[in-house]
């Protein structure tokens, strides 16, 4: 058995004894699955019709965030990059690269809390590979997840905005950037705050069982509801209006930027999706997310128009306007 | 209380309405432009954040001034940070947005990628944790900024002489808002009739130190906060002097700021830090008594004279292009810059205006300047 009191030694990536019972007593005992078991070079998987492809490397630190930790966040990240493509998780690949010295009680929470997310989507862990590599040469622990899902919803496309479509925020945004921001070092902050990170496949999976027409759809994560929208703007060729007072933002994520001098758009989510659809499906939509995917804050915050191509413009509370840009170069605190 | 109440009241669009309805009734009445400069990078993102150009008439205008302390820091000071950082066994410490801008040899961050231990940091104070944990490396503040951060800096120091935390020194760049205006008043073309001071500024020193301007220069001086009720409420002010042919000393931000200021603050400056003769300002060039510097007997922890043989000491200009230096003194906006939004963004910035969340020509370039709804 792998004593969970120890860490990780080098000889658990060496490809011997060591290595096999992390495998079987951690990984294989979190994942099981009859693909896995088998236990072959490569998994074989049943495919047919369009399928959805997607990589993702996962590095946070801190590891653990109110929220969730890495290995959540793994799985989340892959499985919702497929769910943004209209398509259902269905398998995943996982990589774990170790820096030696890592706390093998660490690393089972990580992997439970994997095992805990994959039950939202229902997407299996089918293959892997575990890489130790001598202290200092990772930060703690790497993740890689790569997910394959059957695309149920097609022609969802960032190049699909048309004028008269309505832009859907799921939920309150900026919630991971900034527990990620309070859990660092140097930043000593207390606050009930917790990250948003969550699989979304369930909410678009009611999304899609009503027929709710998506042009596009994007989970807002590095870079925030800014990147989302600029990106489509760019890509659609269309212009994007934001109602600034219609954006959800919760107390804790606007006290923390208006300390830091940061804006709630530019932070990142984990679980929080941009939705373009046409005007006369937007209530329907919202009502679904409301309702059916625990998404009491879903709402609409703006609309595309065919003036300022490529451009998100922000209309304030009080009525004047202004560019909202794409989030640049590191977050860093103001000075003064 | 939440954190968000203390605002609010100050983002109120009944407020900022009516504020914009009396400042265009009242600037209605005036034969000439307004040109207020709003010394504080502040207060330039305040206007471009929240559009409150398009709610003004277009007899207000802005001017604005050298009141970022990343943007005025000379490319040869940069040089010293990149110097330091790039000694053996020293980690750089500094604020924010100055790991961004580029010295001749690229920036701060370009160095850390290249191995340099560089740090920043958001409270000054963090800095006295890392130089206990450093106890083998030496441990350099770069400090920068105006008279409202210079009071964390003398703390730091007093700090690191009470602990006898040995290891730490510091390379000062602290710098003055009084001269700076004189330096844009002495401009021959200068267009400014009206200041907009900087709150956080005055908190530690006082409205006072404004008190010499509005005597030589005739012109209105408004001491605001930073929302966009405080700004309309200044913009208020001026334009009422003005309307009544006056130029007087007025306090926005009274909720934290006095005639003479936090005294206490004052002294522990005054303890640490004296006068330099002279600091070269990026855009504005030599201005004597205009930065400070570590005392004499503090002269072991100054990194300036540890490590000099190592320190540029030839001043540095910026591109040819590049128009920061006429955009600080107030005589260019960023638009009328050659290279704004061409050669020179935030991504590949020429200037420090561009570098800068603070900066004038970074607040165009991001919120852009749409004009009236």
């Amino acid at each position: 058995m792998l004593d969970a009191n120890k860490t990780i030694q080098l000889s658990h990536g060496g490809g011997g004894k060591e290595m096999d019972q992390l495998i079987k007593s951690l990984f294989f005992k979190a994942f099981d699955n009859p693909i896995l078991r088998a236990e072959e070079d490569a998994a074989k998987l049943q495919l047919s019709g369009p399928v959805a492809f997607t990589t993702d490397s996962f590095t946070v630190s801190p590891l653990f965030f109110a929220g969730g930790n890495i290995g959540k966040l793994a799985i989340a990240g892959t499985v919702n990059d497929l769910a943004m493509m209209g398509a259902q998780p269905e398998y995943l690949s996982c990589s774990f690269i170790i820096e030696e010295g890592f706390s093998i009680a660490n690393l089972k929470i990580i992997v439970e809390s994997m095992a805990e997310e994959l039950q939202q989507s229902g997407a299996r862990i089918v293959c892997g590979d575990t890489k130790v590599v001598p202290r200092g040469c990772a930060d703690g622990l790497f993740i890689n997840t790569t997910g394959i899902g059957r695309i149920i919803m097609p022609n969802i496309s960032t190049k699909n905005l048309s004028a008269d479509d309505v832009i859907i925020v799921s939920r309150d945004i900026g919630r991971h950037g900034a527990a990620i921001l309070m859990a660092r070092e140097g930043l000593e902050l207390e606050s009930d705050l917790t990250s948003d990170c969550a699989s979304l496949w369930p909410m678009v999976e009611q999304l899609i069982a009503a027929n709710i027409p998506i042009h596009a759809m994007r989970d807002a994560t590095r870079g925030g509801l800014a990147a989302v929208l600029n990106e489509w703007a760019k890509a659609s060729n269309v212009g994007i209006n934001l109602i600034e007072k219609e954006i959800p933002i919760a107390d804790e994520v606007k006290g923390l930027c208006e300390l830091f001098g940061f804006e709630a758009h530019d932070l990142a989510n984990e679980g929080t999706f941009v939705i373009a659809l046409p005007r006369e499906a937007a209530d329907g939509a919202v009502e679904i997310l409301q309702r059916y995917g625990h998404c009491e804050k879903a709402c609409i915050i703006g609309n595309v128009v065919e003036t300022h191509l490529g451009k998100v413009v922000l209309t304030t509370p009080w009525g004047s306007h202004r560019y909202l840009d794409l989030p640049q170069g590191e977050l860093l605190p103001r000075i003064c | 209380m939440q954190l968000t109440d203390l605002y609010q009241g100050f983002r109120d669009p009944a407020t900022i309405h009516s504020l914009a309805t009396e400042i265009k009734k009242l600037a209605s009445g005036l034969d000439t432009d307004v040109n207020i400069m709003e010394v504080c990078g502040g207060h330039t993102h305040t206007i471009m954040k929240y559009g409150l150009l398009q709610l003004l008439p277009e007899n207000i205008k802005f001017i604005h001034g050298p009141g970022c302390p990343v943007c005025v820091m000379p490319k040869e000071r940069i040089d010293h940070a990149i110097a330091l950082a790039n000694q053996p066994n020293v980690i750089l410490v500094s604020l924010g947005d100055m790991i961004r801008v580029p010295g001749s040899t690229g920036s701060l961050a370009n160095h850390r990628a290249k191995g340099c231990d560089i740090r920043p940091i958001y409270d000054p104070l963090d800095t006295l944790k890392i130089a206990e944990d450093n106890p083998n490396k030496t441990v350099i503040f770069f400090a920068i900024g105006f008279e409202t951060s210079t009071p964390m800096t003398a703390a730091l120091i007093e700090q690191a002489e009470q602990q006898g935390v040995n290891n730490l020194l510091f390379h000062i760049n602290h710098v003055l808002v009084p001269p700076a205006i004189d330096a844009v008043m002495a401009e021959k073309n200068a267009k400014v009739n009206a200041f907009i001071g900087p709150a956080h500024v005055s908190v530690i020193s006082g409205a006072k130190i404004y008190q010499a301007a509005v005597d030589q220069y005739s012109t209105p001086v408004v001491v605001s906060g930073f929302e966009p009720v405080d700004v309309m409420q200044s913009i208020l002010s001026i334009v009422k002097q003005k309307s009544a042919n006056e130029a007087k000393l007025e306090v926005q931000y009274t909720r934290s700021v006095t005639f003479d200021g936090n005294v206490h603050a004052q002294q522990l400056v005054n303890r640490y830090f004296e006068l330099r003769d002279e600091f070269r300002w990026r855009g504005l060039g030599p201005i004597a008594k205009s930065a400070l510097k570590l005392k004499d007997e503090f002269i072991q922890r100054d990194a300036e004279h540890h490590f000099k043989s190592v320190l540029p000491t030839e001043p540095i200009d910026d591109h040819k292009a590049c128009q920061c230096g006429d955009i600080l003194r107030g005589l260019a906006s960023p638009k009328e810059c050659k290279v704004f939004g061409r050669g020179c963004s935030p991504q590949t910035p020429l200037g420090s205006c561009m570098v800068s969340s603070e900066g004038a020509c970074n607040a165009y370039y991001r919120y852009g300047e749409i004009p009236h709804a």
